[in-house]
């Protein structure tokens, strides 16, 4: 099966294709440039050097969140539109998930982190065990503090994967000790490979794929506060 | 026999989902909308991180269904034509990268869209264009007077040099505590009410073709709040009427005089705000008397934000050889002169 997989989901621009087992290519660049003008170029470019036509396609993979807004949109609109105009399954993964699957882990918990700023991450909790990829904990935006609080309830070491866990790191040691161990640069983003694995046994219908945002837009979040202090001034 | 071109278009520059299919650029195939305006309305106004939202969560649904009106399959089609800009940014990067992944799955040519174009070219899905022709653009974000010589060629002789028209509407109606969208609910009280209250009309300096509508917006806040101090009471049907008497007064003398003097053939009024009522009489009524001069109004579906617009100014660039690469990126700030 010809696949395509997408990952826009923070800065890094990572593609891939693969013919069933194989992969066939793989394109990153962790530069921060715009995917809008640089997603369709570079999958011009890629099916073009593995000699294959959009037709040939016969399944798109991408992530869908959660991470940057807009790369995260046009990843996942870029897959849809392809999936659905190309009639082929689409799958959505977890850009987190897909991290995490792209630590050389044998056995043990992997903690994938995208920066949220103001102290605050994108992460979840994933268990590696014979190249499967098993959520432990859901994907969230959370405070660095609250989400090592619950790591430590694991008691067991945990992986922390991706370049933007650096940021956090010494906070992430004070309260963690010895249970975080850090990849550093041995995954510091996603691998269109670990992606295309994770994507090959899933299926979602293009109409219905939208992005996991974790968080609420916020002018959302403040109409809700607002409303509910209204609720309360008039209890 | 020529064969015929089809143009399938896609719009999300604001709160509108839209794609469409146009024949030949002038008629439509199929006309596909899916407002958002419900989910903005609590915030008073378009909220862009929410309209991205929804864009990605329609556009499937949106260009299924255009397919499926027209009874056509991608392999008909010419060309795709997307709104490039001007708008909020992320809105039109959804369209723009939905249109490049069809361009490249059918090898389709493809073809970005002033936004702007679209709401001129939107005329010609009723009425063939007969030039040189003027458009007075009126909308949400635009008031401009664009004089075109020819197909795909654009000047822009007049423009806000403050808030658009729509912007306009849009204020004045809050201070009448009128619900979002304000237009057309003060285009329905203007119509109970008369000219009372001697609101300016401001026309800036001698032979221009620009607008200001930020001194009579001010004016209407000062006239309500004045009455406030003094206790008395607003009539909102008069002061409504007395607002879009000067808007509607200001547009259509600048437009009438600018017809005449670029001795143009053909008005087109362009834009959400073209829904207005006031404004389509008074225009009427103003290019009556203009017999060498033809008035063209689109009915009020087109006036507003559409993919059938995008999809007839694309079949024109299309045919002028107009092409983008699979590099098109969104542009919030888009020349009309210059795209
Ligand atoms: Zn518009």
């Amino acid at each position: 099966m010809k696949t395509l997989a997408i990952d826009t989901s923070t800065y890094t621009l990572s593609i891939g294709l693969a013919d069933g087992d194989v992969i066939l290519a793989e394109q990153v660049t962790n530069v921060k440039k715009n995917h809008s003008i640089r997603v369709m170029p570079a999958i011009q470019a890629l099916m073009n050097e593995a000699d294959m036509n959009p037709e040939d396609l016969e399944k798109i993979i991408v992530t869908n969140g959660p991470g940057s807004y807009t790369g995260v949109r046009i990843g996942v609109t870029i897959a849809k539109t392809l999936a659905w105009t190309l009639n082929i399954p689409l799958a959505a993964v977890s850009g987190l998930a897909s991290l995490a699957a792209s630590a050389p882990v044998v056995d043990g918990l992997v903690c994938p982190v995208f920066d949220a700023r103001r102290g605050r991450i994108f992460t979840g909790l994933y268990r590696l065990s014979n190249g499967t990829v098993q959520a432990v904990l859901e994907d969230r935006n959370v405070s660095v503090a609250d989400w090592c609080e619950e790591l430590l309830l694991q008691k067991e070491p945990v992986l922390f994967v991706g370049q933007e866990s650096n940021i956090h790191e010494k906070a992430i040691v004070e309260q963690m000790g010895k249970e975080a161990v850090f990849a550093g640069r041995a995954v510091p983003y996603t691998r269109p490979a670990a992606l295309l694995a994770l994507g090959m046994s899933m299926e979602n219908d293009p109409a219905e794929v939208v992005p996991n945002y974790a968080r609420l837009a916020e002018a959302e979040a403040k109409w809700i506060e607002a409303n509910e202090k209204k609720a309360a001034g008039r209890e | 026999m020529k064969k015929n071109t089809y143009v399938f278009g896609i719009e999300t520059s604001c709160d509108e989902t839209a794609a469409a299919i146009v024949k030949n650029g002038t008629e439509i195939v199929a006309n596909v909308v899916s407002s958002q305006i419900e989910s903005h309305k609590r915030f008073g106004g378009v909220v862009p991180e929410i309209a991205s939202r929804h864009h990605v969560e329609q556009i499937i649904a949106v260009l299924d269904e255009t397919l499926e009106q027209a009874g056509l399959t991608f392999k008909d089609m010419d060309a795709i034509a997307v709104t490039k800009g001007p708008g909020l940014v992320g809105a039109l990067l959804i369209g723009v990268n939905a249109a490049k992944a069809i361009a490249f799955a059918h090898n389709l040519p493809l073809i970005g869209v002033h936004h702007i174009a679209g709401h001129i070219y939107a005329n010609r899905l009723v009425k063939e264009m007969a030039f040189p022709l003027l458009s007075l653009v009126v909308s949400g974000g635009h008031t401009e007077i664009v004089y075109m010589k020819d197909h795909g060629s654009f000047e822009v002789i007049g423009e806000t040099r403050d808030d658009a028209a729509g912007e306009a509407y849009d204020k004045v109606a809050r201070t009448l505590n009128l619900p979002y969208p304000g237009g057309p609910h003060i285009d329905r009280l203007a119509a109970q009410g008369e000219d009372t209250y001697n609101l300016p009309r401001v026309r800036l300096e001698e032979g221009s073709y620009d607008f200001s509508f930020s001194g009579l917006k001010s004016a209407v806040i000062n006239t309500v709040h004045n009455a406030e101090q003094r206790g008395e009471e607003i009539i909102p049907e008069n002061l409504a009427a007395s607002f879009q008497a000067s808007v509607v007064e200001v547009l259509t003398e600048k437009t009438l005089r600018a017809a005449k003097e670029y001795e143009v053939k053909q008005v087109l009024l362009s834009g959400g705000v073209a829904a207005n009522k006031g404004l389509r009489m008074s225009l009427e009524s103003a290019f009556a008397d203009l017999r060498n001069v033809e008035l063209v109004i689109p009915p009020l579906s087109l006036c507003t934000d559409n993919a059938a617009m995008i999809a007839a100014a694309g079949t024109i660039l299309f045919e002028q050889g107009k092409r983008d690469g699979m590099d098109m990126n969104g542009h919030p700030g888009l020349d009309i002169e210059a795209f």
